[in-house]
């Protein structure tokens, strides 16, 4: 059935922040600024309903930065997800296969460094929440653009200004503003066709829950380089943590399929094994640690030892590839790119997806300010202040990241070395 | 008596030339009225030597803006020349042919009118933080809404349709044809705008009596330095205001500077804005505005520089108002103003005139 969509004024992003009107300190569900907007998201999936929160963990969680919980609290979804399931973390330790060096980061006042929370329950808060705005957002679920079409760079007289889109149904929309938020295989960006720097790492992630030989405090968050990738520990409850291993794709095959006794030992060993020094480089380290500690004796703190896992939840082994990318652009004329859609990173700093709440922080806050002054939602004015804002950040991240992986990929001694240093110095700032 | 009763009548006729409203301080019109008022109008005589002293002073003032002083005289003798004229329009028919041949690049935001397109930035806040101001209790999402707006000079509509985003209703006018098909067509596309928003082709003068006291608000952006006559164009403008309403104005001053990075820069070197489209004589500056304002019964609030950044394409407020300004003037809400005054001025003029008039049917009688 081919029906004419009604009119939208503008397909906007779906968390909004709060109000910051300190005479109404009831949190607000969507900004006032977009109080007569009207939004429509497309989601490709089924709706998730999560009646009861199931008992075991999902094995998919994410690494939640305080400013990214802030953003989630801000329109109320953060609430949700504390009344479900979160683990805090206090601590985080990164240390080198090869040599041992080691940085313990922490806040001064022992306030949650992060948040590991499963994917499903963000995605379940953030469905109450579109529940709760249902009268502003219109959500169609099971829905997909095939066809998007652009409007002239030259106002013309008779061609629409807008946006349009297809439905596979069959519906048309037109909006003043596109976002897309659909992934590191971006739709929107291909066919807007935004050039997207790329390239797959030859790693996959191993992702599983593990459970541990014996209940602690479990608020460190554990990762170590080993010369096929870093493998991190994430903490989920007293006895259950979350495992991300980077590393070739065949071992990531090998570790999928083995038994679970003999993966629970290659994780053991990951944590624990000496095998990768050398004695040159422990000597050298050594000393130079003890130099270091002379004239800066803070921060390369006592070692923690990271739990040993006792089993892993059955059926709880997936495996996905690593890549990254960056979008050329972040914007065009009514259209914008925020999350994976604009950048893609290797898991091994945490960052993807709190990158991603970061770009819907800039761009609700420059379309807060737009619509304040009455402007066009897409225009490309304040889409580009957007895009700078959040490529300067991004790239910087991307960057640092990609280097990190090259960096911790080789077990060559002067390498090693040299990571080492960079170690220390970060430890020192 | 008769004689006398015939220039009390053209001195009559002269008060009405001046158009309504509008006593004003300028040296002009009193040293005119010297020539033709005798003495039944003496109680104008009496006014002169106050005038006078006023326009020392405003000719101290504007001695500061070396070119200013000379072009109030070249305008003094060009006002002197348009009082003869019967013309009642502030519309300067080569200004239209100019804006006519760009009417239809408004809406190319990164083209030609690109600095009015990031003007916008700056001009609607100011619009629109000065209305909150009256508004007690604003709608979120629609801050202006309830607010009548007289967008004058409206182009393609740059201007009009953020203040209509903004929940405003707008009405916007423009003299040149081509334009108001422009808007017309750009706001067809949005439907909340195209209700919010009409769009007419006339000259403010046109729509003064229809419209008088209806504007919560009356903004003439990037306008009066294309008007032939300011006096009659701000007068019309207060005359369209509500009492207590906003009239706003951006413009451009009259200094050297203006001259040296207005015109020979902006027009002549860099291509920022179109040649021809400004001419240096009718710049005017803060000084005179608020003059004209002041003596209209329009207080100035605000008066505030703006600086265009040719290299990054935005504009920044300043304390500088030697280039661009913004200003912000509200009508008196009360009527015991020197608009008042005026109005008795008027009256009693009028009043004298019927008597000069009765007066020979009076004795015509008599003679009988």
């Amino acid at each position: 059935v081919r029906s004419q969509g009604p009119p939208l004024s503008s397909f906007g992003v779906l968390a909004s922040r709060a109000t910051s009107d300190p005479s109404r300190p009831r949190r607000q569900r969507y900004d006032i600024h977009f109080h007569d907007k009207k939004i429509l998201l497309l989601e490709a999936g089924p709706k998730k309903v999560l009646e009861k929160l199931s008992e075991t963990y999902s094995n998919r969680v994410s690494s939640i930065s305080p400013g990214s919980a802030t953003l989630l609290s801000s329109f109320g979804a953060w609430d949700h997800i504390c009344n479900m399931r979160y683990r805090a973390f206090r601590r985080m330790q990164v240390w080198d296969a090869c040599s041992e060096a080691l940085i313990m980061f922490d806040k001064d006042n022992l306030d949650d460094m992060g948040y590991i929370v499963e994917n499903d329950v963000i995605m379940h808060a953030l469905t109450k929440q579109l529940e709760a705005v249902s009268d502003r957002v219109t959500v169609l679920y099971r829905s997909k653009a095939i066809r998007y079409t652009w409007p002239c760079p030259f106002p013309m007289a008779d061609s629409s200004p807008w946006v349009h889109i297809t439905l596979g149904d069959g519906s048309t929309f037109q909006t003043k503003l596109l976002i897309g938020a659909d992934g590191h295989n971006s739709g929107v960006r291909q066919a807007a066709g935004i050039q997207n720097v790329s390239w797959n790492y030859d790693q996959s992630a191993v992702v599983a829950t593990l459970h541990l030989s014996e209940a602690t405090e479990n608020n460190v968050a554990w990762q170590r380089f080993l010369p096929s990738g870093p493998i991190a520990l994430l903490p989920l409850s007293d006895t259950l943590s979350s495992l991300v291993w980077s590393t070739s794709h065949e071992h990531a095959a090998q570790l999928v399929s083995m038994d679970e006794e003999k993966f629970v030992d290659a994780v053991n060993s990951a944590f624990w094994s000496d095998a990768d020094h050398t004695d040159f480089i422990d000597t050298a380290g050594a000393m130079l640690q003890y130099a270091v500690g002379l004239l800066k004796p803070t921060k390369v703190s006592a070692r923690q030892l990271p739990p040993s896992v006792a089993r892993v939840d059955a059926k709880s082994r997936v495996l996905f590839p690593l890549g990254l990318g960056h979008a050329a652009e972040y914007v065009r004329p009514r259209v914008a790119l925020i999350g994976d859609a604009a950048h893609r990173v290797h898991p091994l700093a945490g960052q993807g997806v709190n990158m991603g709440f970061g770009d819907i922080s800039s761009l609700a806050h420059h379309l807060s300010t737009a619509a304040f002054n009455g402007k066009d939602l897409g225009s490309m004015s304040h889409l580009t202040g957007y895009e700078t804002e959040r490529q300067r950040h991004n790239t910087a991240l991307l960057a640092a990241t990609d280097l990190l992986k090259r960096l911790y990929s080789t077990s060559a001694a002067p390498l090693v070395l040299r990571r080492w240093e960079q170690i220390m110095a970060f430890a020192s700032k | 008596m008769w004689g006398g009763g015939k220039l009390g009548s053209s001195g009559g006729w002269f008060l009405r030339v001046l158009g309504p409203g509008g006593r004003n301080t300028k040296a002009v019109r009193p040293l005119i009225s010297s020539v033709y008022v005798k003495n039944q109008l003496s109680w104008i005589l009496q006014i002169k030597p106050g005038v006078f002293n006023e326009y020392r002073t405003m000719w101290f003032k504007s001695y500061r803006t070396t070119f200013s002083c000379l072009n109030r005289i070249k305008s003094f003798r060009y006002r002197w020349a348009r009082l003869y004229s019967t013309s009642q329009t502030t519309v300067d028919s080569g200004e239209v042919k100019t804006f006519l041949a760009l009417a239809h690049k408004w809406w190319d935001e990164q083209g030609i009118y690109a600095p009015l397109h990031s003007m916008n930035d700056l001009r609607v806040p100011f619009i629109r933080d000065n209305l909150l101001k009256t508004i007690p209790n604003h709608q979120p999402g629609k801050p202006l809404f309830g607010m009548k707006i007289l967008d004058v000079g409206c182009g393609g509509g740059l201007l009009t349709e953020p203040l209509g985003r903004l929940g405003a209703s707008v009405i916007g006018i423009d003299p040149v044809d081509e334009n108001i098909k422009t808007a017309q067509c750009h706001k067809s596309f949005d439907p909340v705008l195209d209700k919010r928003i009409e769009y007419r082709v006339c000259s403010l003068e046109e729509i003064v009596e229809e419209t008088a006291e209806t504007f919560d608000a009356v903004v003439a952006s990037e306008v009066v330095e294309h008007v032939i006559d300011l006096e009659t164009f701000l007068q019309c403008c207060c005359q369209v205001l509500k009492p207590s309403g906003s009239l706003f104005i951006t413009t451009i001053n009259k200094t050297q500077l203006s001259y040296a990075l207005g015109i020979v820069f902006s027009e002549q070197i860099a291509a920022i804005v179109p040649k021809g489209t400004h001419t240096w004589e009718k710049f005017v500056s803060p000084e005179t505005l608020e003059s004209i304002l002041e003596s209209n019964g329009l207080s100035v609030q605000t008066v505030v520089g703006m600086l265009y950044n040719p290299f990054s394409g935005y504009w920044h407020w300043s304390e500088n108002t030697s280039l661009n300004y913004a200003a912000h003037a509200v009508k008196s809400g009360v009527q015991e103003h020197p608009m008042s005054a005026e109005f008795a001025f008027k009256g009693e003029a009028e009043e004298l005139q019927a008597n000069a008039c009765t007066n020979p049917a009076v004795h015509e009688e008599l003679k009988k």
